[in-house]
């Protein structure tokens, strides 16, 4: 394993070693085609079957047949959008969120310029939505609602359960991106009103290339690929069989560690929270730190870039993300971050540390070490501090000629 | 991840003159805050001679910024006025072994704040006349403003012309719906509609019997025809190719000017490459000649 202080697991998961060997044997003596009739593959349709079954109970579907297996989680925001469309051609409303994933955004911008109109609900400072609003924007024209389980910059959880029985009422069909939500936080499908949730099997210690639609018996559906039987005709390509056990694995595993992940993760997450908070002037938690995943702390630092941060904790061997412009390439800091308003001198500093069940308490106070130190010597580059903090109205006495 | 450059991270994890300048007299504010790169450049300069005696730089922003702005102060450190002037953002890029193309706006930053610097030095008011869109051709470092204005001056109405004029979408051709967008919101403007079928036809790719119809020096000639007609777009730059060696498919160039150690030569090469594919109707690799084999350098 690589040396060095991973927190960065809302971006990828190390595929856990047990899971890898699960997989080994579908690469080589069980290669075979799980449709084909020989020995090659005759055990392959059993261990799919199992996988499957962990992936429902992860989520508490009813029927193991409402697990398809997808590519990504997002084949599955796409299969579960356009699927949607699809069905109802007279419905041509989206409802979103201005703080979805690429995933679904991007796309719901594509449509918008297909002739589709996308209402995306806005957010407050701490990245909640306001649920009047979002009821009255739901008619007999909405083909359908998706929002995110829970965001993957800050955290924050929506209240996805209550929006599916609004969606419900009103008789439209509501989707979930649960990407960052599944394995580390509780999910039962059957006593909520969701009809369709995105899985990805990286987010959880499964590899990457493996996701998850979940779609409730009954809703109705047109796939995206067509062409073979495969999941009952839902998604037509030939099975990512290693992966697919891998994912069934993950899903086991995660349900044994989802008490771990919310008392022993949160505790390491809070403890990080709390010594870099301590630690650091100009400091805040961003989106809703009483209503968030256990395992994400999202930090804005002010004054500094968040680029320049990881590349200083990166030396240090501590990796995190950034919602910088920069580390995107993009002209505008991340759009979760100026959503909730946060300015942009904080926002483009703003670092995300996500834990997972293989981080330790002595790698919390290394970081917790670390990060002061690097803090301090960028601030000590910034135009907007003085020697022992901000300038006076640093807004004021720094404004640079736009170039 | 960035693929900085030995010489970036340098100048970023211990970066030159770093902090304002004390009694400073020529001062320079440049950045946006939106897009997370801003720089003050003070400057002390000898009213003398008018020789930059001492530069120091305070920036907010990414690993590259910070690495363009110390590089910039090395370089500027003992220059005249008029002299530092003379520094482009292809210099300061160049002092720190290159730069991604997405990070060349950060170098571009440096420049603009010492010209805002001089101007302060001057009693002259500096304005800047650069707007930055989004990144749409990576190829060649093209953003949507400077697609979209040369559109509107030149009433381009292709892909082909775009890249004509431009050089965005020459390389690997992924940007050519961005660029597509482009041209129907501007067209629209003028009362026109995109068509993608407008386009040129496309070039007759000659038969693949030509290439074996030709003698070693026939071919040889070819080449530097080919070479000959995409020179005037690299001397545009600063730079320039020449042919060193043939073997079989694979041909040997050598990267010259502005084109060296440029982040860009691969895309370089990747084009020139095509363009030989289609005139040769055959397989080409083009290849650095640093890249080939030691024998055949000694054999010349």
């Amino acid at each position: 394993m690589t040396k060095g202080i991973y927190l960065d697991n809302n971006a990828t998961t190390m595929v856990d070693p047990k899971i890898v060997e699960k997989m080994l044997p579908f690469f080589s003596e069980q290669f075979g085609n799980p449709s084909s009739m020989h020995n090659f593959g005759n055990k392959v349709g059993h261990a799919l079957k199992t996988a499957r079954k962990n992936i429902q109970k992860l989520i508490g579907a009813e029927h193991d047949s409402e697990i398809i297996f997808t590519s990504c989680g997002t084949e599955a925001d796409s299969t579960a959008i356009l699927s949607a469309l699809k069905a109802q051609p007279d419905r041509k409303e989206i409802i979103i969120t201005v703080v979805e994933h690429p995933a679904v955004l991007t796309l719901c911008e594509q449509l918008e310029k297909d002739g589709y109109i996308v209402h995306k609900l806005e957010v407050d400072a701490k990245g909640r939505l306001d649920l009047n609003k979002y009821n009255s924007l739901l008619s007999d024209q909405t083909a359908i609602v998706s929002v995110m389980w829970a965001n993957n910059e800050t955290g924050t959880l929506f209240p996805v359960i209550e929006m599916a029985e609004m969606a419900f009422k009103a008789g439209v069909l509501f989707h979930t991106d649960a990407v960052q939500a599944v394995g580390k936080v509780p999910i039962d499908l059957q006593s909520t009103k969701i009809d369709m949730l995105s899985i990805s099997g990286h987010k959880l210690h499964a590899p990457k290339g493996i996701g998850v639609l979940y779609l409730r018996r009954g809703t109705r559906f047109r796939p995206l690929l067509r062409g073979g039987h495969q999941e009952r005709g839902r998604r037509a390509g030939t099975e990512n069989t290693a992966s697919i056990v891998a994912l069934g694995e993950a899903a086991k595993m995660a349900m044994e560690y989802m008490n771990h992940e919310n008392t022993y993760v949160k505790a390491l997450r809070d403890k990080l929270e709390d010594g870099i908070l301590k630690a650091v002037p100009n400091a805040f938690v961003t989106g809703d730190p009483d209503n968030r995943l256990p395992n994400t702390s999202n930090i804005a630092f002010e004054y500094i870039e968040g680029e320049a941060i990881l590349m200083l904790l990166n030396k240090e061997g501590i990796a995190a993300s950034s919602g910088s412009a920069c580390t995107s390439g993009s002209l505008e800091p991340s759009h979760v971050m100026r959503a909730m308003g946060i300015p942009y001198t904080a926002a483009h500093g703003s670092v995300r540390f996500s834990f997972s069940r293989y981080n330790t308490e002595k790698e919390v106070d290394a970081v917790i070490e670390a990060v002061p130190m690097i803090m301090e010597k960028l601030r000590k580059l910034s135009p907007y501090w003085g020697d022992n903090g901000p300038v006076e109205e640093p807004e004021k006495a720094f404004q640079p000629t736009y170039a | 991840m960035w693929d900085y450059s030995e010489k970036v991270k340098e100048h970023f994890f211990d970066p030159k003159n770093a902090g304002a300048v004390e009694n400073a007299n020529a001062i320079g504010e440049v950045g946006s805050i939106s897009c997370g790169d801003a720089l003050r450049l003070t400057l002390r300069v000898d009213e003398g001679n008018d020789v930059i005696e001492d530069a120091g730089f305070q920036t907010f922003g990414c690993g590259s910024a910070i690495a363009s702005s110390s590089a910039l102060t090395e370089i500027i450190k003992g220059m005249t006025v008029d002299k530092a002037l003379d520094v482009t953002n292809q210099d300061i890029a160049d002092f720190l072994d290159g730069l991604p193309p997405e990070k060349m706006h950060c170098s571009v930053m440096g420049r603009e704040a010492l010209q805002a610097a001089v101007a302060n030095y001057r009693g002259e008011e500096w304005e800047d006349d650069h707007e930055e869109g989004a990144l749409i051709c990576k190829c060649f470092a093209i953003d949507a403003v400077m697609i979209e204005d040369t559109v509107r001056a030149n009433n381009l109405s292709t892909v082909e012309e775009v890249t004509n004029y431009t050089k965005a979408g020459g390389g690997c051709s992924s940007c050519h719906e961005g660029i597509e967008e482009i041209l129907t919101m501007v067209m629209a403007e003028r009362g026109e509609s995109f068509n993608a079928a407008a386009k040129a036809p496309a070039k007759q790719k000659p038969a693949p019997a030509a290439a074996s119809g030709m003698t070693s020096l026939q071919r040889i000639r070819r080449i530097e025809m080919v070479l000959e007609s995409m020179r005037p777009t690299l001397k545009a730059d600063g730079g320039d190719v020449e042919l060193v060696e043939v073997e079989g498919n694979t041909i040997y160039v050598n990267m010259i000017g502005a084109c060296s150690g440029c982040q860009l030569a691969s895309a370089t090469l990747g084009g020139i490459q095509q363009r030989l594919m289609e005139e040769l109707g055959e397989f080409i690799k083009v290849v650095p000649a640093s890249q080939m084999p030691q024998a055949m350098k000694a054999g010349g």
